[in-house]
C-alpha cells in the first residue's frame, strides 16, 4: 500500500511535466485544427533564449515574461511566413512542414548553444514539499501553473469574444468568414498563444528534465499520448490524461512483473490504445459528428 | 432557325477535332509512359555495371526504402489510413529475414522474402483490426505506439535469446549463384531490383483491379462506399495487411543488403522517414514511391555535405522548398509539367493550322 502511493505520487510528479504539454498540444489543436509535431522544439527553443537571458544577468521573472512575449511573436511569425502558404497543400505535405520546421530548430539549437546539458533555475525550490519526500516543490509548483494556465485558457475561450471568435474560426472556418471573424489571423493568433504555452512548459520542465536540444523529444511523445488519451477536443481531457499516462507508466514499471523499466513506455501505450477501443475520441473527448 | 442550326453544327464540329487533338496526345503519353518504364528498366540494369560498389549498395538502399514507402503509400495513399508504425513493419520484415538465416534455420536468403512477407502481413491484418474503430490522429497515435514498442521488445531480455538482444545479429552477404561473374553487391542489387520490379507491378494491378477500386473509394467517401455495397471494414483490414507486407519485405531485404539488424535501426524516425519519402514522392502515386527513396537516402546526405553542424536545418529547408515548389509531391509535379506542355503543344499545332 506504502509503495503504491509512492509510486502514483511519483507518476503525478512525472505526469505534471506530460499533463503541461498535453494542454499545449491541445490548444494548438483548438486553435489550427492540427498537431504541430514542431511543438516541442518550439518550447526548446523559447527554454533556450529564457537560459541565455538569465545567462545575461537577467531576473527570472523578466527572462519569463520576455521569453512569453518573443513565443508568442514567434509563434504569429512561422504561421504568417511557413504555413499561410501552404494551407490549401494537402493535410500530408503540411505535416512534412512540421517535420521540416522540428528539423531545422533542433539543429539550430544545437548549433547555437551546443549539446552540453545546462541546468535551469526554478522559482519554487526543489526541497521536497511538506517534507514527505515524494513530490518536491517544483513539481507541486508546475502542477500549480498548468492547473492556473487551464483556468485561464477555460476564461478566455469560454469568456471573451476573441477566444469565441477563435474557437469559431477553428470549428467552421468558411461560416466564421461570413459573419466576419478574420480566420487567418484567428489561426495566428492561435499559433501565438501555442508557442507561448509552449514556452511556459518549457520553462517549467527544463529544471527536471534538464535543457539540451533534445529535452522534449520524449516529453512531447507523452504529452501527445495524453492528450489523445484525454481527447483532443478537450484541455482538461488533456491535463488529465497527462496525469494519467505518468501514472499507468509508473504502476506497469513497478507492478507488473517482467515489464520493469524497459518496457513500461510500451504497456502504458497499450493501455491508451485499449482504452481508445472503447472510447474512440478519447476520455474526454467530443465525437465529431458531420453532416455528409 | 437555320442560323442557329448553324451555330450548333459548328459547335459540334468545332468539338470534335479538339476533342481527338486532347485524345491523341493523352494516347501518346501513355506510349511515352511505357518507355519511360523501359528506358528506367534498362537504366536499372545497366546502373551496377558502370557506378563503384558503394554506389551499388546506395542504388540498392534508394529500392529498398522506395518498396517500403510503396507499402506505406498503399496504405495511406490509397486507402486514406495513416500510419507511424510502418518502422515497425520493416523492423519485423528485417528480424524475420535474419533469424531464419542465422540461426539453426538457415534458409536461403531468398526464402526469407516471403516468410517476412507472411509474418508481417498477419502482424498488418492483427494491428487493422483496432485500426478500424480509429481514425486520423488517434489511428496514428496507436500505430506509434508500434513503432515505440518494437525497439524495445526486441531489446528486452525475454526475447533475447532470438533477437540477440541489443547486440542485433549479423547476417552474411549470399553469394551470385551459379559462379555468375558479378559481385556480391551487383547481384544483390539485381536481386532486389527484380523483387521491385515483381512488386511494383502487382501494385499498379492491384490498384487497377476491382479491388483496388474500392479501396480508393473507401478513401474517397467512406460513407459512399459503404453505400454502395463494399464491406469497408473487410478492405481496409486487408489493405493494412498487404502494406505491412511489401514494407516487411522490403525490411528482409534491407536486412539481407544491410548484413546486420539492431533495435535502434528501426527507431519511429525510421516511420518518419518513410512519411517524408512517402508526401515528397507524391501520396497516392506508385512511382513517386521511388522518388521517396532517393530523397530518403541522399538528401540527408546532401544536407551533412553542406554543413555538418547545421545538418538538420539544411535538411528542413530543403524539405520545405520542396514542398513548396511541389505542394503534392514529385509525382504531382510531373503530371501537371506534362499536362502544362501538351497544352502548349496543343495551342502551338492549332496556331501553326
Amino acid at each position: 500500500m506504502e509503495q503504491l502511493l509512492q509510486q502514483v505520487m511519483a507518476g503525478l510528479a512525472t505526469g505534471a511535466i506530460y499533463a503541461t504539454m498535453a494542454l499545449a498540444v491541445v490548444m494548438v489543436y483548438q486553435a489550427i485544427d492540427h498537431l504541430n509535431f514542431a511543438q516541442g522544439e518550439l518550447a526548446t527553443f523559447s527554454t533556450f533564449l529564457a537560459w541565455q537571458m538569465i545567462e545575461w544577468g537577467w531576473s527570472y521573472w523578466a527572462a519569463f515574461a520576455m521569453t512569453v512575449a518573443i513565443s508568442f511573436v514567434i509563434g504569429i511569425a512561422i504561421d504568417r511566413v511557413l504555413f499561410r502558404p501552404v494551407r490549401n497543400a494537402p493535410i500530408l505535405s503540411q505535416l512534412v512542414a512540421f517535420i521540416a520546421l522540428f528539423s531545422i530548430l533542433n539543429s539550430s539549437d544545437g548549433e547555437i548553444w551546443n549539446f552540453t546539458i545546462k541546468t535551469f533555475p526554478t522559482p519554487f525550490g526543489t526541497k521536497p514539499l511538506f517534507g514527505s519526500g515524494l513530490i518536491s516543490t517544483h513539481q507541486a509548483g508546475m502542477v500549480a501553473v498548468t492547473l492556473v494556465m487551464l483556468a485561464l485558457l477555460y476564461l478566455f475561450f469560454r469568456g471573451s469574444r476573441l477566444g469565441l471568435a477563435m474557437r469559431a474560426a477553428a470549428a467552421n472556418p468558411e461560416a466564421a468568414r461570413l459573419v466576419g471573424i478574420r480566420v487567418g489571423w484567428m489561426i495566428a493568433l492561435g499559433w501565438g498563444l501555442s508557442t507561448a504555452i509552449g514556452a511556459v512548459a518549457g520553462m517549467l520542465i527544463a529544471p527536471i528534465v534538464f535543457l539540451d536540444p533534445n529535452m522534449m523529444l520524449g516529453v512531447l511523445l507523452y504529452g501527445f499520448a495524453g492528450a489523445v488519451l484525454g481527447g483532443l477536443s478537450s484541455p482538461g481531457g488533456a491535463v488529465f490524461g497527462g496525469f494519467a499516462v505518468g501514472i499507468i507508466e509508473n504502476l506497469a514499471g513497478t507492478f507488473i512483473p517482467f515489464v520493469g523499466q524497459e518496457l513500461k513506455l510500451t504497456v502504458a501505450l497499450i493501455v491508451i490504445v485499449a482504452v481508445l477501443m472503447v472510447r474512440p475520441a478519447g476520455i474526454f473527448g467530443q465525437v465529431a459528428v458531420s453532416r455528409v | 432557325m437555320t442560323m442557329q442550326e448553324h451555330e450548333a453544327v459548328a459547335l459540334d464540329t468545332a468539338a470534335v477535332p479538339s476533342e481527338a487533338a486532347i485524345a491523341r496526345p493523352l494516347g501518346l503519353w501513355l506510349d511515352r509512359r511505357r518507355l519511360l518504364i523501359g528506358a528506367a528498366v534498362i537504366a536499372g540494369l545497366m546502373a551496377p555495371l558502370v557506378v563503384a560498389n558503394f554506389t551499388i549498395f546506395q542504388l540498392t538502399m534508394v529500392m529498398i526504402y522506395g518498396l517500403a514507402i510503396l507499402g506505406l503509400n498503399l496504405l495511406t495513399g490509397f486507402n486514406g489510413q495513416f500510419s507511424l508504425g510502418h518502422s515497425a513493419f520493416y523492423g519485423i520484415g528485417a528480424y524475420t529475414a535474419a533469424i531464419l538465416m542465422s540461426g539453426s534455420a538457415e534458409l536461403s536468403y531468398y526464402w526469407t522474402l516471403p516468410c517476412a512477407g507472411a509474418v508481417c502481413f498477419v502482424v498488418g491484418i492483427l494491428l487493422g483490426l483496432p485500426a478500424l474503430r480509429l481514425q486520423g490522429l488517434y489511428l496514428a497515435l496507436a500505430t506509434f505506439a508500434l513503432a515505440v514498442a518494437l525497439p524495445q521488445l526486441l531489446k528486452s531480455h525475454v526475447l533475447e535469446g532470438l533477437t540477440g538482444g541489443v547486440q542485433g545479429i549479423v547476417i552474411d552477404k549470399p553469394d551470385p549463384p551459379l559462379g555468375l561473374p558479378i559481385n556480391a553487391d551487383q547481384w544483390l542489387y539485381y536481386f532486389t531490383l527484380a523483387v521491385l520490379l515483381v512488386m511494383f507491378a502487382a501494385a499498379a494491378g492491384l490498384v487497377r483491379s476491382r479491388t483496388g477500386r474500392a479501396i480508393m473509394a473507401i478513401r474517397d467517401h467512406p460513407i459512399a462506399a459503404s453505400a454502395m455495397g463494399i464491406n469497408t471494414a473487410r478492405y481496409k483490414t486487408l489493405t493494412f495487411g498487404v502494406s505491412a507486407l511489401y514494407t516487411g519485405v522490403a525490411g528482409a531485404l534491407g536486412a539481407i543488403v544491410v548484413q546486420f539488424v539492431a533495435p535502434d535501426s528501426f527507431s519511429f524516425l525510421l516511420s518518419v522517414n518513410f512519411l517524408v519519402g512517402l508526401i515528397v514522392g507524391g501520396i497516392g502515386s506508385i512511382p513517386g514511391s521511388l522518388f521517396g527513396g532517393v530523397f530518403v537516402l541522399f538528401v540527408p546526405n546532401i544536407a551533412e555535405k553542406v554543413s555538418t553542424g547545421l545538418s538538420g536545418a539544411v535538411y528542413g529547408i530543403i524539405l520545405l522548398l520542396l514542398i513548396f515548389l511541389m505542394p503534392s509531391g514529385a509525382a504531382g509535379f510531373v503530371r501537371r509539367t506534362a499536362a502544362w506542355l501538351a497544352r502548349l503543344r496543343h495551342t502551338s499545332t492549332r496556331g501553326g493550322a
